[in-house]
Formats: C-alpha cells, sequence, structure tokens
C-alpha cells in the first residue's frame, strides 16, 4: 500500500453500475404490468373467449362499452359518489388537519387514531360495521350510504397529506402576516390557505382515485343503484366478454389522467 | 420561494384556556362525523358479535351470549380458514417485502432525473380496475392461459397444467401483485430519507455491501417497511374478492366468512364475531410490531 503525501485528497470511488439491480427492478415492472398488458390486449381481442392468443384486432368492444346502459350508469354513478365523497371528505380532513397541528388538547392522539381507523382496520369491517348501524338507524341503503362510507376512509387519506404540508410550514410566514397588520381570516385566506392548498387537492385527488375504484365497502352499502365497479362485479359473476376488458382499460386511461393532473400540481 | 426565509418549526401548539372558537370549528365537526358514522357502528358491530342469530324465528336474539365465538372455536373449518388467512397474509406481506426491496432501492437511489416518473408508474397499476387486474390472473393462470402456453412452449410442460388457478398458489400470487404498489411507495420514501454518508461509514469500515445492508440499510428503512407491511397485512386479513375470483374451494378466507354471513346466511351476529376476529388479529399484530420497533 502507497503512503499518500498530505495534500492529496482521496480520491472518491467510481460508483459501480447497478445492473443486476436494475435488472431485478425490471422484472418487478414486468411483474406489475403483466395483468395489465393482458388485459389491453384482451379488450382489442377479436374473439369473445377471454383467452390470449390475439386472434384479431377489433376496436368493437370499445364501441360497446360506450353503447352499454348498464357501464354508463355505473359510470356515472361512480363519478357522482366519488365527487360529493371526496368534497366530504376533504372539507372534514382539513378541519382535522387543522385541529391537530394547531392545539393542543386532551385526546390529542386518540383522535388521531380514530380518523386513521377506516385504514388501518380492513374494509370489510368499515362495510359491515356501517350496514350494522345503518340497518339500525333505519336508513336504506343507497347511493347515499355509499358516499357516506366513502367519505369515512377519504377523511385520513386526505387529512395525511395536509398535515405533512401543514407540519413543515414556517412559522414566521403567519407571524409575518399578523406583524404586517392583517387579521386572522386575512392570514388565513393570504398565507395560510395558498401554502397548503396543493395538499388539499393532492390528498382530495387520491381520495377521489380511491373512491371510484372502491369495492369491499361498497358492496356491503349498494342499494340499487350501481357504482361503476359493482357493475363490474356482477358482470365478472355471470357474462364475461372483453367488453370489460374495454372498460376497465378505458378506467385506466381515464386514471391515469388524474395520476399526471396530480403530479404536475404537486411540483409547484 | 425566491427569497431565503429560515425555516423555523410551526409554533407550538396552543394549550387549552387560549382555544376559543377557533378550536370548536375545527375540531368539533370531524370528531362527531367520525364518531357517528365510524365509531358508533364499530362498536356496534362489536355488540352484535355477542348477540345470537336464532334460525327457527329468523331473526337476531338481543340477549349477551358467548355463543358465536363458542361456534367458532369448536369448529375446524372456521378455525383452518382463520389459521389459512393469517398465514395467507403473512406470507403475502414477506414476499412483498422481499421483492419491493430491490425496485424502491433502485429508484431511490439509482433513478435520477426519472425517480418522480418511475414513482408515478408504481402507482399507476392502482389506479386500473382491481376487480379487473385480479381477473387478468385468471386469464393468465388458467388451463388455457398465458402461463401454461409459456410453460409449454418452453418445453417445461406437455400439457397444461389445472393447479396454477383456483388454489391457494393463486390467490397468494394475486394478493401480491394487488397490493404491492402499497409496500413500494412508503419503502421509496424510507430509501429516500436514508444517507448516504452512512452507508460509506460502513463501507469505509470495511464491510461488505452485504452487510452494510444488512446492518445499515434495513434497521433505517423499517419504518417503511413497517408501513407497507402492515397495510398489506390488514388489506389482505379482510379481503373476499381475490380468494373469490382466482380462489378455489379450499382457499376461502375470514373475509368470505364475513360476507356470507351478511349476505345470503343473514346471521349477523356470527359476522360480526369474524370481523372481532379479524380486527384482534390486525389489532395485536400491529401492537406486536410497534412493540418490536420501539426496542429498535
Amino acid at each position: 500500500m502507497t503512503f499518500a503525501l498530505e495534500s492529496a485528497p482521496p480520491k472518491p470511488r467510481a460508483a459501480k453500475k447497478p445492473w443486476l439491480l436494475a435488472l431485478v427492478s425490471l422484472l418487478v415492472f414486468a411483474f406489475l404490468y403483466l395483468p395489465i398488458v393482458v388485459v389491453i390486449l384482451l379488450s382489442f381481442n377479436a374473439s369473445s373467449v377471454l383467452s390470449l392468443p390475439i386472434q384479431g384486432f377489433t376496436f368493437a368492444w370499445y364501441s360497446q362499452v360506450f353503447q352499454d346502459d348498464g357501464l354508463k350508469t355505473g359510470l356515472w354513478n361512480s363519478l357522482r359518489v366519488a365527487t360529493v365523497a371526496t368534497l366530504l371528505a376533504s372539507s372534514f380532513a382539513v378541519l382535522a388537519a387543522f385541529a391537530i397541528h394547531r392545539y393542543r388538547f386532551f385526546g390529542r392522539s386518540s383522535f388521531r387514531v380514530a380518523v386513521n381507523l377506516p385504514l388501518l382496520l380492513p374494509g370489510v369491517v368499515t362495510g359491515v360495521a356501517m350496514l350494522a348501524a345503518f340497518t339500525q338507524a333505519g336508513v336504506e341503503i343507497s347511493l347515499l350510504t355509499v358516499i357516506l362510507g366513502h367519505a369515512i376512509f377519504g377523511i385520513p387519506v386526505a387529512m395525511g397529506a395536509v398535515l405533512t404540508r401543514l407540519s413543515r410550514m414556517p412559522a414566521n410566514l403567519e407571524e409575518a402576516g399578523y406583524d404586517l397588520g392583517a387579521r386572522p381570516p386575512q392570514v388565513f385566506a393570504r398565507v395560510v390557505w395558498p401554502y397548503v392548498r396543493s395538499s388539499v387537492i393532492s390528498g382530495a385527488l387520491l381520495a377521489f382515485t380511491l373512491s371510484f375504484d372502491e369495492v369491499v365497502v361498497t358492496i356491503f352499502l349498494t342499494g340499487r343503484d350501481n357504482t361503476l365497479p359493482m357493475e363490474i362485479w356482477s358482470r365478472l359473476r355471470t357474462q364475461i366478454t372483453p367488453e370489460i376488458a374495454a372498460a376497465a382499460t378505458l378506467v385506466l386511461v381515464l386514471s391515469s389522467v388524474l395520476v399526471l393532473l396530480n403530479g404536475r400540481l404537486s411540483r409547484e | 420561494m425566491t427569497r431565503a426565509i429560515p425555516l423555523v418549526p410551526s409554533p407550538s401548539p396552543r394549550k387549552s384556556g387560549r382555544r376559543g372558537v377557533g378550536f370548536s370549528l375545527t375540531l368539533g365537526p370531524p370528531l362527531l362525523w367520525v364518531t357517528v358514522l365510524y365509531l358508533v357502528p364499530l362498536a356496534l358491530l362489536l355488540i352484535y358479535a355477542f348477540w345470537r342469530y336464532d334460525p327457527v324465528q329468523g331473526e337476531t336474539v338481543r340477549t349477551l351470549s358467548l355463543s358465536n365465538f363458542q361456534e367458532i372455536l369448536t369448529s375446524s373449518a372456521y378455525l383452518k380458514t382463520i389459521g389459512r388467512t393469517v398465514l395467507v397474509a403473512a406470507g403475502v406481506t414477506l414476499i412483498d417485502a422481499i421483492i419491493s426491496l430491490p425496485l424502491a432501492f433502485f429508484i431511490a437511489r439509482h433513478g435520477g432525473k426519472y425517480r418522480a416518473l418511475l414513482t408515478v408508474l408504481v402507482i399507476l397499476p392502482l389506479w386500473s380496475s382491481y376487480l379487473v387486474r385480479a381477473f387478468a390472473w385468471k386469464v393468465i393462470l388458467g388451463t388455457n392461459g398465458v402461463l401454461n402456453g409459456f410453460l409449454m412452449a418452453v418445453g417445461l410442460l406437455d400439457k397444461p397444467s389445472p393447479l396454477f388457478l383456483y388454489s391457494n398458489f393463486s390467490t397468494v400470487l394475486t394478493f401480491v401483485h394487488v397490493w404491492l404498489p402499497f409496500m413500494i411507495l412508503p419503502l421509496i420514501t424510507a430509501f429516500e430519507r436514508l444517507p448516504q454518508s452512512l452507508l460509506e461509514a460502513g463501507t469505509d469500515l470495511g464491510a461488505r455491501p452485504a452487510t452494510v445492508f444488512w446492518r445499515v440499510t434495513l434497521p433505517m428503512v423499517f419504518p417503511g417497511l413497517l408501513a407497507g407491511g402492515l397495510s398489506v397485512f390488514s388489506l389482505t386479513m379482510g379481503d373476499f374478492i381475490t380468494p373469490s375470483l382466482v380462489g378455489g374451494t379450499s382457499s376461502n378466507q375470514v373475509g368470505n366468512l364475513v360476507a356470507t354471513q351478511f349476505g345470503v346466511s343473514d346471521n349477523w351476529p356470527l359476522g360480526a364475531a369474524f370481523s372481532l376476529v379479524v380486527i384482534l388479529i390486525v389489532v395485536g399484530v400491529m401492537a406486536l410490531v410497534q412493540r418490536r420497533a420501539e426496542a429498535l
């Protein structure tokens, strides 16, 4: 071993290219996307039997989706449910986040656990518990009960994003506002809200997409009107054609747009 | 922000006494909402577990009794299902953890400018219908499916095997797939927070990469593993969709038992008792793991 002279700094070791790691990662990605690729392929398959290899290329299943009243109603219901549930969830989530962030009170951590409970416990528990309660109270199960169920697990989802953002807010931002003579409502509207707005939106988008694809809680709280997953679920058990694959691909494309939107927004 | 504002942690929360209207307005509504719509229903469910269903009269007898738990504990079929569910949940969690670690490490530390894009690519499958993704495994694993076709083409199989579908294998495999993003995402965050200097210190002290991974990296990303692992465990414990779609007659899980009791069997007390079992298992595991995590 040669002794380095005082003035020479040690050369940093050149990082080895992680080929093995990259290969393993690629394999995991392939595993992750395999069923999705299968679904997309099936949606264009000319054969009505749900298997590969592809017999022929067609858009027929997609046009069938656009004419399918059951699916279209399901989609419309899902959009309505997700929108209302997300609005409810986000409103309560923002309030809860501010309560937890700003005030120290007896039962603060219990409150936080209680709000997060619908995420910690399996969805089937949420579903049957709410079903039992609604039945006991004489409330008929319908899209309304579905909305309430989605709002319950939407709150912790939305709250998480807002709380994280709030905890990073510099204290002197608000103080600066007060120092400049603003009243509390003004400080909120012109200082605090612009700061947390993006986290509220990304929390809401997350809650929306979870509601849109929700199955387990929804099954127990659905009445006569089906959401899109409920519609798909009933189809999967009876008549199965590649039309379902086309519907799922469309849902994937729509959701991808939402995710990319969220990515753009949270980069502010 | 163009001006550099020194980052100071938020002011300490106001203690009671100086709270006033703001406090009641922010805490009140969510507290009321969550209590009425979740905590009370949960309590009702727990009470239901101690009621009985009278099949002769077709209604619930609202006197407290342990008959549901007696029924569960004396039925080998029910016990087997519960045991199988726990094993499947544990197995799926373990497999997901092992598969996710390399990918999360790669994205966090070697992703570079593609890190955000790769993270989005991990989230994207979550936004395709869970039902259809699970159903796709039916297509892949069936006797006319992709896997059999591939194995025959490669020469490993003479004729299609019926073993891949409607078995514990298909259930575990489908679970491993659908929950994978929930394990990868917290791990990516955990790896991103890992200080590079700590890893370098390990190597500088002469440790081999495997040792550095085992003694330095893994303990530091443990919170991420915990978050992802608890999610996957809880999700699998309660799920009944995947076993319905790709599981066989002997792949039933506790979630299926709950669903059946609340569905065709109309025996809500028994269904509630099964739900209580699930809750106890999930909460028990969480408590156990929290204690181990604090001991680290």
